[in-house]
């Protein structure tokens, strides 16, 4: 399994507002860790530069300084030992769910009863079996979300990088699948790195929370609770559930206040 | 119990079209063209047979010229260097276009020739045509090619330049090379374009067919018109002339019933709602 460093991580955009040009510094600095087989949270304010992180850790966009490493080596581009599930699904309208799933694992070279067979097991994960011919128009938000996070499990990559992956779903889907994934890295072990805004969930998915302000690292905030986490309703009312996520509420907050 | 699911979906399905048109479409539209035709026969005592001529009489030409086989040959004549014009259009337009859309090098390599094309009067470019082909079968097929070739291939470069930068970067995560991303997620993404396109062409394409049979004027529907224009056989001119407005309303059609199959997801999203 496997590591994901990001080092000294730095994104310049360049834009223009109003015909003047102007620097964006979506990232400044970043550093921190996720060690193999951990779950780490990333939060922050909007705009703090998260989905940039996780692109350029994905190999999506490449840093202005800096760099990702991935058990020491230096990530250049996409690979299978990652994974994105991505902030609005982006699904293939043309294809039905289940040829969505199956068009990661295809790519990687997967054939023949194979690749029907893990891309139906991957969306059984995600609950969505019974409508695997529907394609994405005739899917709800959250459907499509879950597709999307079947897709990227079908290639069974060693990090997982979401970017919040349960934001458009009700809540009773999502504890489902906040279950689903705790059960999927009991199983495989899986390094997960992913964005949330949901307090509640960094602190029942993850071992660290990441807290960012600003395109910099503002804390990480270890979580007590034991793992195997199966019975979630009930780690909401132990006493360091809250004293948890008090702590990171304080680092958001504490982040919220340098803004002004 | 899914039995029961099954009627119930087919009679919302059905309620659906009911209330989607509550007149059926071809009714109304060959309701349209019966009245524009008898009022045409009724204006038929008021039309000099030199000048004009009226549907009664179309039918009577189109008869004769049907029986000798003459109109079959022609219509023959005008098709094949259509089929075969307009096919390798599509065969060179569309990848063509794509790759031009999809690499900025060759866009800015080749774009110039396909906007300059698309642009330019083509038919100028007839005479030479016949300098170097001829009068036969190839001049009208180079002639077809070229007036269908370029519509095809900016429509598809302008698909191209509009697939979502986010479904490519789909392909990017799962290590797709450029090849594979062109095939499985740009032209799909591009099809909608690709068929506004190829419909485009084919209007273009049928006038390229009788513009080139006009300057050749040895066969083909478009022999058929010059030669009954010059004996004032203007029954008989009409003939080739309605053929071809069937012709090419019929290949409209059956570029939109393509279209509706390849990208059944394209009507769906685009949600037609409209009185
Ligand atoms: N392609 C781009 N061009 C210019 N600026 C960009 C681009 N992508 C991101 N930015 C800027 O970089 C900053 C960080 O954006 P990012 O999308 O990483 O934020 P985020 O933390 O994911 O926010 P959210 O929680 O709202 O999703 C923002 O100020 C944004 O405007
Ligand atoms: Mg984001």
């Amino acid at each position: 399994m496997s590591e994901i460093d990001l080092i000294d991580l730095s994104k310049r955009f360049a834009l223009k507002v109003d015909g003047k040009p102007q620097i964006v510094h979506a990232l400044d600095g970043l550093n921190f860790t996720v060690r193999t087989g951990e779950v780490a949270a990333l939060i922050g304010p909007s705009g703090c530069g998260k989905t940039t992180a996780l692109r350029i850790a994905m190999g999506l966009d490449s840093a202005s300084s800096g760099r990702v490493t991935v058990d020491g080596r230096v990530v250049k581009g996409c690979g299978y030992d990652r994974a994105m599930v991505f902030q609005h699904a982006e699904l293939l309208p043309w294809l039905t769910a289940l040829q969505n799933v199956m068009f990661g694992l295809e790519l990687k070279g997967v054939r023949g009863e194979l690749l029907r067979e893990t891309a139906m097991q991957c969306l059984d994960l995600v609950g969505l079996k019974d409508s695997h011919q529907r394609r994405p128009y005739q899917l709800s938000g959250g459907m499509q979300q879950r597709v999307g996070i079947a897709r990227a499990l079908a290639v069974d990559p060693k990090i997982l990088l979401m970017d919040e992956p349960f934001g458009a779903l009700d809540a009773q889907t999502r504890e489902d699948l906040q279950e689903q994934l705790l059960g999927i890295h009991a199983r495989t072990g899986k390094t997960i790195l992913f964005v949330t805004h949901d307090l509640d969930e960094a602190v029942l998915l993850a071992d660290r929370v990441v807290v960012m302000q600003h395109g910099r690292l503002q804390e990480i905030v270890t979580v007590p609770l034991p793992r195997p986490r199966t019975d979630l309703a009930a780690l909401r009312v132990t006493p360091e559930f809250a004293t948890t996520r008090y702590r990171i509420w304080q680092a958001l907050h504490a982040a919220a206040g340098t803004v002004h | 119990m899914a039995a029961a699911d099954e009627r119930l979906a087919a009679r919302e399905q059905a309620e659906v079209a009911v209330t989607q048109h509550r007149w059926p479409r071809p009714a109304i539209t060959l309701l349209s063209l019966a009245v524009v035709f008898g009022i045409w026969e009724l204006c038929a005592p008021l039309i000099n047979p030199v000048f004009g001529s009226y549907p009664s009489e179309i039918a009577m030409a189109f008869w004769q010229l049907a029986r000798t086989g003459e109109l079959w040959i022609a219509l023959g004549q005008s098709l094949q260097p259509f089929v075969v014009g307009y096919g390798l259009a599509i065969a060179v337009g569309v990848p063509l276009g794509l790759v031009i859309g999809r690499f900025r090098t060759v866009e800015a390599a080749l774009g110039i020739y396909v906007t300059a094309g698309y642009a330019m009067p083509l038919v100028a470019l007839v005479p030479l045509l016949i300098l170097w082909l001829g009068l036969g079968f190839w001049v009208k097929v180079a002639i077809i090619f070229l007036m269908s070739l370029f519509p095809i291939c900016i429509n598809t470069w302008l698909g191209v330049t509009a697939v979502p930068k986010s479904l490519i970067e789909v392909g990017k995560s799962f290590v797709a090379t450029d090849a594979v991303i062109l095939r499985r997620i740009v032209l799909p993404a591009t099809l909608p374009y690709i068929m506004a396109g190829v419909r485009l062409a084919v209007g273009r394409a049928v006038v390229a067919m009788v513009v080139a049979e006009f300057f050749t004027s040895i066969s083909g529907l478009g022999a058929i018109i010059l030669k009954s224009a010059n004996n004032f056989e203007t029954a008989n001119m009409f003939v080739p002339i309605l053929l071809l407005v069937v012709l090419a309303v019929g290949l409209n059609s059956l570029i939109g019933f393509v279209e509706r199959r390849v990208a059944p997801w394209q009507a769906e999203i685009a949600g037609r709602d409209r009185e």
